[in-house]
Parts: structure tokens; sequence; C-alpha cells
């Protein structure tokens, strides 16, 4: 693998409980040989012991001891794997319908999404809602994954009409990319491996599509954040006048001599220097951890932003999200909650609920405005202190937002800045 | 293609580095657990650059089971002198001497599981609000559902349950008195990105991690360093082997494997070709399928 060259790319899986989601990460570990001699070992055991045919390929992703008693997924879990082209990280997460807040969660660092489809069902409900989910949460490529093919005699028209009725779907949402692979996990049909089952079928098959998805673009390069997580100041000999700005770049390009704007002060000054560890460098992007100095002794701590000052991000109080609420204890009206966007911890309160989406119908619905758990809300909230926001749908960092309820400390819901 | 992204050893260092810095922020006295094994030597460097040309802002904390490999312990003080950090460490011995936890006993007995509750105490009478630890989701599949911020209740017990969720690069640190996080900012690497970046970066580690000669038993499918520690019975046989060790535990418990990797360039082409995953070598995690998950809830690394 080039470890120069090479990029990463994070994934999710969402699919229904028996779309076969954990076979298909399996296949995918198997076929490109990440799984080590004694887990397949480890495997092949207790495949027997279930008295299963042959090897069990979900039981690699198999976890906790619950999971593997109840035979399901409870919580997301992280795999790894890579390829002479790519690292990749994959979220895999429950597709229990209750289990929504791990689907988001999921969803929330990943770069592309695979939606799997079982091939005897087309398109349920539940295809629906993770679809809404990866759309909701900007996910810039979705590949949906016609399943069992198997069992459909590898069928061509059924594999066209899925995506026929997929595209229906789509077309109701934001989503900038989608490919349609038809495969078999049990079987390993295109997942990593061409099927010679399937030769009316010509794009590439799935670990080859993984590996080509053209990321770079994905990022924000035009609008430069960047939120000061903490002030270095050595107490050593020969930096006694030294300040840096330490934080990772949320988006856009900074460069020594460039104008920028503290926010909330409004003070302006000169980027002097940006360095990494003790190597100066000459342009800072995102996702790239720096410190900075500049020209001029400002006061700036925790929770401020520097921006170019010819491009700034709105500074406001009353903001408009869409929310996911992610708690077992609803929301209560009008209660005060910890917010956290970027490096800025403030309080906020939900002052109204808009509307709610039904994820099975994608209707809004005005009449029940509770938010319970797993519930997908557009609210207006009100921070104690402006927040530097830009929209989550051009900034994923500048976009985003938590809610912590201050009574049990708990993360119960994620904002997406409309 | 655009030359505005990282590679991926880059971005999971740049990733580690904004954890560190969260750490710092958030928490009073947090402190990095330092095992002298690759993966917290790792993370103690990138503390280094996190916060270069400040001194690491973290105290290193040892858990000493006594059983060390007497190279890991050169290693740790020689590290702590180099990058002038405090070094705390605790003493399984001493909670055994005082009573706190028992010795297991026979030819198996381990100090693995004694080392928590050593741990906690450490924890809690030095009012340590957050541990940094190097463990990798990739190690064991417990560990696969872990969070890089892991609360822990007042007793340093975690619930795999009842997790926070965690989303995009939003930490939730809130904690009650009494209560803690396990911090793993090397979460998302692998044991081969983590070797990667050694050489990368030209990190040193341990000699234990490149072949040597050592006088070693044979005993459950792997080659045991003889040490004054190691009760052995009279079937075992010494013998004199070329090995290096993947992962570094008690003396007693860590097993070699037979290589003539005596660099890193060729210790990195061996794991490549790695058929076994590194804890395989580990008589503490093979003692039933779910053993790590079952320490890891009462409090384990």
């Amino acid at each position: 693998m080039d470890t120069e060259k090479n990029q990463l790319l994070r994934f999710t899986t969402a699919g229904s409980v028996d779309d076969g989601k954990s076979t298909l990460i399996g296949r995918l570990l198997y076929d490109s040989k990440s799984i080590f001699e004694d887990q397949i070992q480890a495997v092949e055991k207790t495949s027997e012991r279930k008295g299963h045919e042959g090897i069990d390929l979900a039981l690699f992703t198999d976890g906790l001891r619950d999971e593997r008693e109840q035979g399901i997924t409870i919580d997301v879990a992280y795999r790894y794997f890579t390829t002479p082209k790519r690292k990749f990280i994959i979220a895999d997460t429950p597709g229990h319908i209750q289990y929504t807040r791990n689907m988001v969660t999921g969803a929330s660092t990943a770069n592309a999404a695979i939606i799997l489809i079982d091939a005897r069902n087309g398109v349920i409900e539940q295809t629906k809602r993770h679809s809404f989910i990866a759309s909701l949460l900007q996910i810039s490529h979705i590949i949906v994954c016609v399943n069992k093919m198997d069992l459909v005699e590898y069928d061509e028209k059924r594999f066209n009409e899925i995506v026929h009725e997929y595209e229906e779907l789509s077309s109701k949402m934001l989503v900038k990319d989608v490919q349609y692979i038809p495969i078999s996990a049990l079987k390993g049909d295109n997942v990593v491996n061409r099927s010679e089952n399937m030769n009316w079928y010509m794009g590439a098959p799935l670990l080859h599509t993984l590996e080509t998805l053209h990321i770079s673009s994905d990022l924000n390069k035009v609008d430069a954040r960047f939120p000061v997580q903490t002030v270095l100041r050595p107490q050593k000999e020969g930096y006694h006048d030294y300040r840096g700005y330490a934080g990772r770049i949320a988006s856009g390009i900074f460069r020594p001599n460039d104008e920028i704007t503290v926010l909330p002060s409004g003070f302006t000054s000169k980027i002097t220097s940006i360095h990494c560890d003790s190597k100066e460098i000459k342009e800072a992007y995102a996702p790239m951890s720096v410190a900075m100095t500049l020209e001029h002794e400002i006061d700036i701590s925790r929770g401020d932003m520097i921006v170019k000052s010819q491009n700034q991000p709105d500074c406001e109080q009353d903001i408009e999200i869409m929310i996911c609420w992610l708690n077992n204890k609803p929301a209560m009206p009008r209660a005060k909650y910890s917010i956290m966007h970027t490096t800025n911890e403030q309080k906020a309160m939900i002052k109204e609920v808009l509307y709610k989406i039904n994820i099975n119908t994608l209707d809004r619905e005005y009449d029940d405005k509770e938010l319970n758990m797993n519930d997908i809300c557009k609210v207006k909230i009100r921070t104690t202190k402006p927040l530097m926001i830009d929209p989550y749908r051009k900034n994923r960092i500048t976009g985003s937002l938590i809610l912590i309820d201050d009574q049990t400390n708990e993360t119960v819901a994620a904002g997406m800045i409309v | 293609m655009s030359k505005y992204y990282l590679n991926y050893l880059d971005e999971l260092e740049s990733e580690a580095i904004y954890v560190l810095r969260e750490v710092y922020a958030k928490f009073q006295n947090p402190v990095i657990l330092f095992s002298g094994g690759k993966d917290s030597i790792v993370v103690t460097q990138l503390a280094k650059k996190a916060f270069h040309p400040a001194n690491i802002p973290f105290k290193l904390l040892h858990v000493d089971t006594g059983h060390n490999f007497p190279e890991t312990i050169n290693f740790r003080d020689n590290l702590v002198k180099s990058l002038d950090v405090s070094l705390l460490v605790g003493l399984v011995q001493e909670s055994i001497d005082t009573g706190r936890v028992a010795e297991e006993k026979g030819k198996n007995a381990t100090r693995n599981a004694l080392q928590i509750t050593t741990l906690l105490d450490t924890i809690e009478s030095n009012q340590i609000d957050c541990a940094i630890g190097g463990a990798r989701r990739d190690e064991e599949k417990a560990r696969a559902k872990e969070r890089f911020f892991s609360h822990r209740d007042d007793f340093g017990q975690w619930d795999p349950k009842n997790q926070r969720p965690e989303l995009w690069n939003l930490f939730n640190s809130k904690h009650f008195q009494g209560e803690h996080f396990r911090v793993f900012p090397i979460s998302n690497w692998t044991e081969m990105d983590v070797w990667n970046y050694i050489l990368r970066e030209k990190i040193e580690i341990p000699s234990l991690y490149l072949a040597h000669e050592r006088e070693v038993i044979w005993r459950n499918n792997s080659w045991i360093p003889v040490s004054e520690h190691l009760i052995m019975d009279e079937s075992e046989k010494v013998v004199k082997k070329k090995i290096r060790f993947r992962t570094l535990g008690d003396i007693t418990i860590t097993g070699g494997i037979e290589s003539d990797a005596d660099t890193l360039e060729k210790v990195i082409a061996e794991v490549s070709v790695m058929r076994q995953t590194e804890r395989g070598n580990r008589a503490d995690d093979k003692r039933s399928e779910t053993a790590m998950e079952d320490r890891k809830k009462q409090g384990y690394f």
C-alpha cells in the first residue's frame, strides 16, 4: 500500500434486519483477505456449533455477548480493511427501527453509504428511512446494493425494476451521486470479484467502486474556517512571546499573510505562520490539525473562530435546525440544554418545533410536535450567545451541533443547521 | 486529482491530534496510560506533536504489575526524561500487599486482571478525570464498539449497551464527580497503520519488538520468555530462539513469535503477510470468547 498517496474512505452500511448486511461486510473483509486465521478458526468453530452449513460470514461482525446470543447488532461497530488502493473504515450500524440514532451516528462521519435492498422485497419502508437519513446527513455518495440476486435467478429485469423504484424515491431527496450494483453477498457475486452469473451488468463490483469513488472534491475548500481548540503558551526559554492558536481546519485553505478576522469579537489580523509540530507549512486545509500565530496580540480563546476576512460565516443566536432526537427521555418544551458547536459550548433552548418528518412517507407533520427518540423534526433554537454557523449542506463541521441534557449528561440530540 | 487532500496516515494523525487537544481543553487532570507498548508510545509522540512547542500537558500513568520486561522499564524511564513529563506509577504489588486483590495461583496465573483494581485505585486517589489510552478498535471485537470519548461510571465501569452516541467530531465529555473518561485517540488505526507511522516518523520503540535471541519455553502455542516470574513444570523445556513480540504485556503471558525481522522494515513486511491477529499470542484474551468485553466492563484498559 502506498502510504504517501492513499486516501481514507469512511462508509456506512444500512439495511433491514435480514437484508444480509453482516454477511456483506463479512464478505468484503473475507474476500479482501482482511481476516486473520485465528478469527476464521473461531468463526468456523461457532458456525459448526450453531449447525450452519459452511462458514457463516455474518459472525465476523459479531461483537458484544448479547449480540451473539440474540443474533442482532445493538450498537455501531467500526471495522477496518485496507486494499492496495485505499484504507476503509466501515461504520456498521444496526438495521432495527429503534436504532435510528445509531445510523445517524454512523452516517455523521461517512463519505459514502451502502444501502442494501433485498432483491425479493424491493424498496421497502426501511429503505426510505435509511436513504432519508443518508441524505439528511449529506453523505455525498450512495451505493445501492441489490442483494440476494441469487434468489431471483440473477434476473436483470428484477434489478432494473428496483433501480427504477429507487430512482423515484431518491428524486425526492437531496443526494448527489447514486450508483446501483446487483450482488449476492452470500455467494460473493459482484462484491470483491466480478460475477459470472450476471454478465448483463456492465458496472464494477462493489469493492472496485469503493476504491475509485472520487472523494477529494467532497471537502469544502472555499470557506476558510478555523475553530480554535486551545492556545499554546509554552513556559520555555525562547518562547515567552509565543502564542499558537491550535485547532483543526474545518474547511477552506489558510496561508501565511492571509487577512483574518476573529469571531465573535471581530478583531482583524494577519497570519504570520502556520505549523504542525515543528514543521512550518505554506498552506493548511481541512482536515489538518495545525497551530497558527498572528501578527497582533489579540484576546483569543477556545470557542472562537478564525476566518478569512472576506468570507465570514453567519453569527446567529436564533437558529433553525433539523434535529434527530437520540434519547429515551422526550424533549421538554422550552427546556434548556447544553449545546456543542465546533469548539464552542453554550446553553440553548428549543423555542419551537416547526414540523416533524414522517420518515416512512417523508411527509411533514404539523400537528404532532413531540420530540421522542428517533424523531426527526425541524426546530427553532435560541442560544445564549451567537454561534458562528454555516448551513450543514455547505459545511459539515460548522453546520452541525449536539445537545446535551445537563441532568443526565447524555447526548440527546444531533442537529443540522438549515 | 486535487492536491488538497491528506493521505490516510496524515488524516489519522490529524484526527488523533484533534482528540488530544480536546482532552486538554475539557478535562482538569488527564493522564496518558503508558504501558511501554508501541500503541501508548505512538499516543505519547502524537501528544508531543499536538502541543509543540509547549511540553506535553499530561502525566504518564504506568500500571506496573511487577512482571515487566526490564527493557520496557528502561525505555519508559528514558522517554519520561527526554520528554520532560512526570510519571505516575500504580503498583499491583501494593494492591496485593494491602489486600485489595488476591494473586492468582498456579502455572497459568497472571496479574492481568489485578491491574483493574490498581488502575481504578490510582485514578481515584489522584483524582484523574480522563485516562488516555492507546487501544484500537481493530484489536478485538468488544473494542470495535468503543467510543473516542468513553464514559466510565463512579465504579469505573463501562456500560457498552448504554453508550452516548458520538456524532461528527463533537465529543461529549460531561461527567459527574467521581466518574471519569477513557479517551482513545488512535481508535481508527490498525496494527499496520501504527507500524507504518512508527517507520515514517522514525519513532523509537523497545528492542523487544525486533527479532532477538532469547531463552523461551513453548506454551499455549507461543514462545513464552523465561524470567524469574515464570513457573514451569517438568515437561517444559527451555530453549534459545530468535523471536520478537507483536504486543507487550506482562512477561509471564506475552508470547513471542519466531522471526528474523530485526529491522522495522522487516517487521512491517512480516506483519503485512501475517495471518494471525496480534493479540493471538496473549493468554489473557484466550480465556473465553468474551474475555475482553468482561474485563472492559469492569474497568480494564
